[in-house]
């Protein structure tokens, strides 16, 4: 086909950072990755095995575009259990094709053309991106290695126009591990309260912080009109391949996002529906057995760069470190490119994550101790030729 | 700690004091005192090796036996249990609610040997009533661990 055909907003979009690093590693044999951006449990049983009555009962049928009431109920009653955020099931809950479809929605329903959206990096890879094709100027936040990459009231002020619609708060946070403390988000909400400037709230890690609870922006009850929380089944429940998430926020928000969804999805898979109440009403312990085992090997992770001298602050969210690797004087590329080259391991540049993101690189931890422990020594022996 | 260590310890037992200091969050020192007074006080009662047998040449047979006793007075279940945990051929006794008292598993290098450990050895212990002996024909988990081949990391070695 002609090229030419395509829409320009789509042909406009580079393609993700990763995609040329991905390329060389599937070529590679024997390659330790620490580049995976998904749990290594596999779906708790009793959850898979509840996706599967459900399919032996012949509930394979369209459910409503918001998602299975009862679904809905369990998800405003875990918010409710774990953030103390209340909302109505019928009216304030979407159930989505995961967060990812959470996110696009949000940016649709919201975006008129030129309005900006603020997003702080290095961050997941979608949010400019669905920005763009929905039609909004995605405006970059560099947030800072010296501030634990948390953003910050001055920096998001800094940034505020009278374009601005919306900021996309993405904690904790993929590829830093940053959280955003409760003194942190305070003073965000200082700068945002009764401002028509609506929170995105991405919090698909929620349940993977550590050292404390995670707090949501959305428990201010200021914030409350203003914020749409983005959260799901992927990392909390090890249920990546189901498309599991929600969008819990204000009903008109949530009304104009379900319009989307009804047109575009119909609504999510109805396996993976039944799946994901089981998930709420019986997971709570997995998800605790999960988040202790990760907390091992964040530490383990840390410990193993700082041991090799790179700077590394401490994430205390989702299941990454993101060491600084300026004192080897590479690149984020380069230095990606050269481990994987000289001693097959896989780690993701910072720049995939957004400019600022450059001096860094993203290691996930979860992968077994073993494995992480040989990626360390071959990371060191790598590390040693330049500092 | 103490319940944190514990948890690690029980999947790895191979684990490093310095790692699982890293891990936990604590001094080595701390470590390496914690897991001698868990052994000193028996909570840790060993470190073995999750072996499948079956993926060698070893021949070798388990059993599960359904004792049925009467208890004694004053020793209630304990004394007969001490008299069969005993035997070197026996791995696990435990006391069970129910349709018998005991369930004694037993290991063999045959069947023959185990039946013969049963009616020489079990059966004809005083207190013991009744005996029903169940050879185990597969394995497939064992201490929490699946004895299936080919569990390997499926996952895309980058994704965002």
């Amino acid at each position: 086909m002609k090229e030419h055909l395509l829409a320009s907003k789509v042909t406009g979009i580079p393609p993700s950072g990763i995609r040329k690093f991905f390329d060389i590693v599937t070529e590679m044999k024997d390659v330790i990755s620490l580049g995976v951006g998904e749990p290594d449990f596999d779906t708790p049983w009793h959850i898979r095995e509840e996706g599967i009555y459900s399919l032996e009962k012949g509930k394979t049928i369209y459910t409503s575009n918001s998602g299975l009431m009862e679904l809905r109920q369990e998800i405003t009653l875990y918010l409710e259990r774990r953030y103390k955020i209340g909302y109505d099931p019928k009216t304030q809950v979407l159930v989505t094709v995961g967060a990812s479809e959470g996110i696009d929605l949000a940016l649709r329903a919201l975006i008129n053309p030129g309005d900006e959206i603020l997003i702080p990096e290095p961050s997941y890879v979608s949010y400019k991106p669905c920005t763009v094709l929905a039609g909004g100027v995605p405006v970059v936040i560099a947030t800072k290695a010296e501030n634990e990459f948390r953003l910050t009231a001055e920096e998001l002020e800094a940034n505020i126009t009278p374009k601005t619609k919306a900021l996309i708060l993405p904690y904790p946070n993929n590829p830093t591990g940053a959280i955003m403390r409760k003194e942190d988000l305070e003073k965000i909400v200082e700068v945002l309260k009764n401002k028509d400037i609506i929170v995105i709230s991405d919090e698909i890690y929620a349940e993977l912080t550590y050292g404390g609870e995670h707090i949501s922006i959305a428990s201010f009850p200021e914030m409350y009109e203003q914020t749409v929380v983005l959260n799901g089944f992927s990392k909390a429940y090890a249920m990546t391949g189901w498309r599991m998430g929600y969008a819990a926020g204000p009903q008109a928000l949530i009304a104009a996002m379900t319009k989307i969804h009804q047109y575009a999805i119909m609504c999510a898979p109805s396996t993976s529906q039944y799946a994901g109440i089981q998930a709420l009403r019986h997971g709570d312990e997995d998800v605790q057995m999960m988040r202790s085992s990760y907390d091992g090997r964040r530490r383990l992770l840390v410990q193993g760069f700082r041991d090799m001298g790179l700077d590394c602050f401490e994430p205390l969210g989702a299941f990454y470190v993101f060491p600084c690797i300026q004192k080897t004087g590479l690149s984020s590329n380069e230095f990606c490119e050269r481990l994987l080259q000289e001693q097959k391991v896989a780690a993701v540049p910072g720049t995939a994550f957004g400019d600022c993101g450059e001096g860094f690189i993203r290691c996930s931890y979860a992968y077994s101790v073993e494995n992480l422990k040989e990626a360390l020594h071959r990371i060191e022996q790598f590390v040693k030729k330049y500092i | 700690m103490r319940q944190k260590l514990l948890e690690i310890l029980e999947k790895d037992s191979r684990l490093s004091v310095e790692d699982l200091a890293t891990m936990l969050g604590v001094q080595k020192e701390d470590v390496q005192r914690e897991i001698e007074t868990l052994e000193a006080e028996q909570i840790i009662c060993g470190y073995h090796t999750l072996i499948n047998w079956d993926q060698t040449d070893k021949e070798s047979v388990t059993a599960l036996i359904e004792v049925k006793v009467t208890p004694q007075r004053g020793e209630g279940f304990d004394k007969i249990a001490h008299r069969i945990y005993n035997f070197s051929e026996v791995k696990a006794v435990y006391l069970m609610s129910g349709g018998f008292d005991l369930t004694v598993i037993v290991e063999g290098k045959t069947m023959k040997e185990v039946a013969l450990f049963v009616a020489h050895k079990l059966a004809p212990l005083d207190t013991v009533l009744s005996t029903a002996t169940h050879f185990v024909l597969k394995k497939y988990k064992e201490y929490g661990i699946i004895f299936e081949k080919g569990q390997k990391d499926e996952r895309m070695i980058v994704c965002p």
